[in-house]
């Protein structure tokens, strides 16, 4: 076990790297030279050659790619992302500000998918073929075709502006949740209701749900104690796994909702051309995949006994 | 993802025989269908739009649904269902061009890596880990953003992203197919190592391609037009799904056609290529 955490830091780290090499080469594909676009930002749009000149060897731009990498690279580990370009403030701070309303809406859409996932994937194995489960297995697929930003769009028009039970958009109670959360949760359910459906299936044909039921209990505790826990052990990978979607998702739903989270932020910088700060959250949002992803495989390990991951 | 592979491949099913259960399969011929269908009113395009799609015309601003403009007009006055008609070969062209240099990409490098093994495995799939670990749509928005919106832009993006998949399964089903003995036999027989790769390795591992290129249509469909709805796609006035719901945004208490439809355009598309892309899954798999 202490054997695969430490293989699989390794390989983190150096996949982090990887990362890390990939977004710092994004500012390298910039249409235009990087110290004149600073340059005019600071200075505004009547610059000399001079000031662009001073502005390329202040940041660096006039070394040589590698140590420019080190350099920012060294920062970033310290912390130091840079500072946006549209409001001087730390990056840092800009994706901190914005996290935990990212961290809500993402939470919320995954109570949603799993409220829908649990029950219905349940349902629907335990009465494989029928009405119920043809109906939930069709609902699943048009929850994955169905555009997310349409979705939001939809729940807008009809809660919001034909009901007028909830507010478009903005960050508050409860009431504000609700609809971002149902834009982001609708896919990762109906990925989720497959999911459990056809673990469910694998497990309801083992020994040991024969044995259960041989042995007399009832059914309900059969297939919610002892069938649905072995079920969910797969499940828990796919959850995490998810975490990608789910950041795509908030991104959506950040923007139709004007939810003040990192999806948001994100695509305001890349609309006002503020480089460091779209850097800075590809960064970050990688950086949280990868440990993520880390986090779920050992956790995965310490569910279900019987893996057990051996150093090759 | 592997499991399914392998068995896809252990199945190896003739293509009439596939053919024959995609037949029997309902979903999957609908989905057929609708792609059919698709495809003829994108290449028909300018004969059966009823305008001009991008013709604006300010006396018929906003019009809701009626006999001459049948799904109503947009801010501009531009006849809806001619947009909607057009953007069909845009989303389809997206989809077909993504897929098929993603696949390309994917496939050659997958094959390379799992023939040759050794370094050159390690650094694809070393490649293809960093890549995979960025959410896919976030990698794309950033390379979008950063070379500036644009159709071309979108494109390129996800293809950027999406190779990565194809790689990786390719990759794994070589590492079984390898193996076999008829590989064996045309090494023996002195086949070259790219004659051995593409004529006699990739025929057996194109069923899971088929498959994870149908889904990926959708896919590519949704994500471009995603980025579309968040700006960073088709420009005006090109005529796409995506930027067409994004431009209905501001309207939505007036004139909520113009949220509705192209929504319901792209839903149906992509539901179309999951329906066939399931079905070839489940064909392909299933013993």
């Amino acid at each position: 076990m202490l054997t695969y955490v430490i293989r699989r830091m390794g390989l983190m780290v150096f996949i982090l790297l990887g990362v890390s090499v990939i977004t710092f080469s994004m500012m390298h594909f910039v249409p235009g030279d990087p110290a004149e676009m600073i340059a005019m930002e600071r200075y505004g749009e009547e610059i000399t050659a001079e000031t662009i000149e001073f502005v390329r060897a202040e940041l660096g731009l006039d070394q040589p790619v590698y140590i420019q990498y080190f350099r920012w690279l060294t920062n970033v580990l310290r912390g130091d992302l840079g500072y946006s370009f549209r409001t001087d403030r730390p990056v840092l701070d800009e994706i901190l500000t914005r996290l935990p309303a990212t961290i809500q809406l993402a939470l919320a859409g995954m109570l949603v998918a799993l409220l829908i996932a649990i029950p219905v994937g349940v349902i629907s194995a335990t009465r494989q073929y029928s009405a119920v489960d043809n109906i939930s297995m069709f609902g699943a697929l048009l929850g994955v075709s169905i555009p997310n930003f349409w979705l939001g769009l939809l729940l807008i028009l009809f809660f919001s502006l034909y009901l007028g039970w909830l507010p478009v958009f903005g960050r508050g109670g409860i009431e504000h949740l609700i609809l971002p959360a149902l834009t982001l949760g609708t896919g990762m359910a109906a990925i989720t209701t497959r999911l459990i459906r056809s673990s469910m299936l694998e497990v309801l044909g083992q020994d040991y749900i024969r044995a259960a039921r041989a042995k007399g209990l009832k059914e309900k505790a059969v297939i919610y104690k002892h069938a649905l826990k072995n079920a969910l052990i797969p499940v828990v990978t796919i959850v995490g796994l998810q975490f990608a979607s789910l950041l795509e998702g908030a991104v959506i739903a950040e923007v139709i909702f004007a939810w003040p989270g990192i999806g948001r932020l994100l695509v305001d910088s890349i609309f006002a051309r503020d480089f460091v700060l779209i850097q800075g959250c590809i960064l970050f949002i990688a950086a949280t995949f990868v440990l993520v992803n880390l986090l779920v495989d050992i956790f995965y390990t310490y569910l279900d006994p019987k893996i057990h991951y051996e150093a090759k | 993802m592997h499991d399914l592979v392998t068995k896809i491949i252990e199945n190896r099913r003739t293509s009439t025989e596939v053919f024959r259960r995609l037949k029997k399969h309902r979903l999957a011929m609908i989905g057929a269908a609708i792609i059919l269908a698709l495809v003829l009113i994108a290449v028909l395009a300018p004969f059966i739009a009823p305008h001009d799609p991008i013709e604006q015309n300010l006396e018929h601003r906003l019009l809701s649904p009626n006999t001459e403009y049948l799904l109503g007009t947009d801010n501009l006055g531009r006849c809806i269902l001619s947009r909607l008609i057009h953007g069909t070969s845009v989303s389809l062209q997206i989809g077909v061009m993504v897929v098929g240099i993603a696949a390309f990409v994917g496939v050659t490098l997958g094959l390379i890596a799992g023939y040759r093994g050794g370094l050159t495995d390690e650094l694809i799939m070393r490649i293809v880990d960093i890549l995979l670990a960025f959410p896919g749509i976030i990698l794309a928005l950033a390379i979008a953003g950063i070379l500036g919106p644009s159709l071309y832009n979108i494109m390129l993006a996800l293809a950027v992203v999406g190779w990565t998949s194809y790689a990786r399964v390719v990759r794994g089903s070589v590492l079984s197919v390898k193996e076999k003995e008829f590989v064996e036999a045309a090494q023996a027989l002195g086949a070259g190592e790219v004659r051995i790769m593409f004529r006699h390795i990739l025929p057996n591992v194109t069923a899971p391609v088929i498959v994870m290129a149908t889904l990926g249509m959708a896919h590519v469909i949704l994500a471009a037009a995603a980025l579309s709805f968040l700006g960073l796609g088709a420009q005006p006035p090109t005529p796409e799904w995506g930027s067409m719901l994004n431009d209905g945004r501001a309207f939505m208490r007036s004139a909520p056609h113009l949220t509705i439809f192209p929504g319901l355009a792209i839903m149906v598309t992509v539901l179309a290529f999951n329906f066939l892309g399931d079905a070839l899954r489940d064909i392909l798999a299933k013993a």
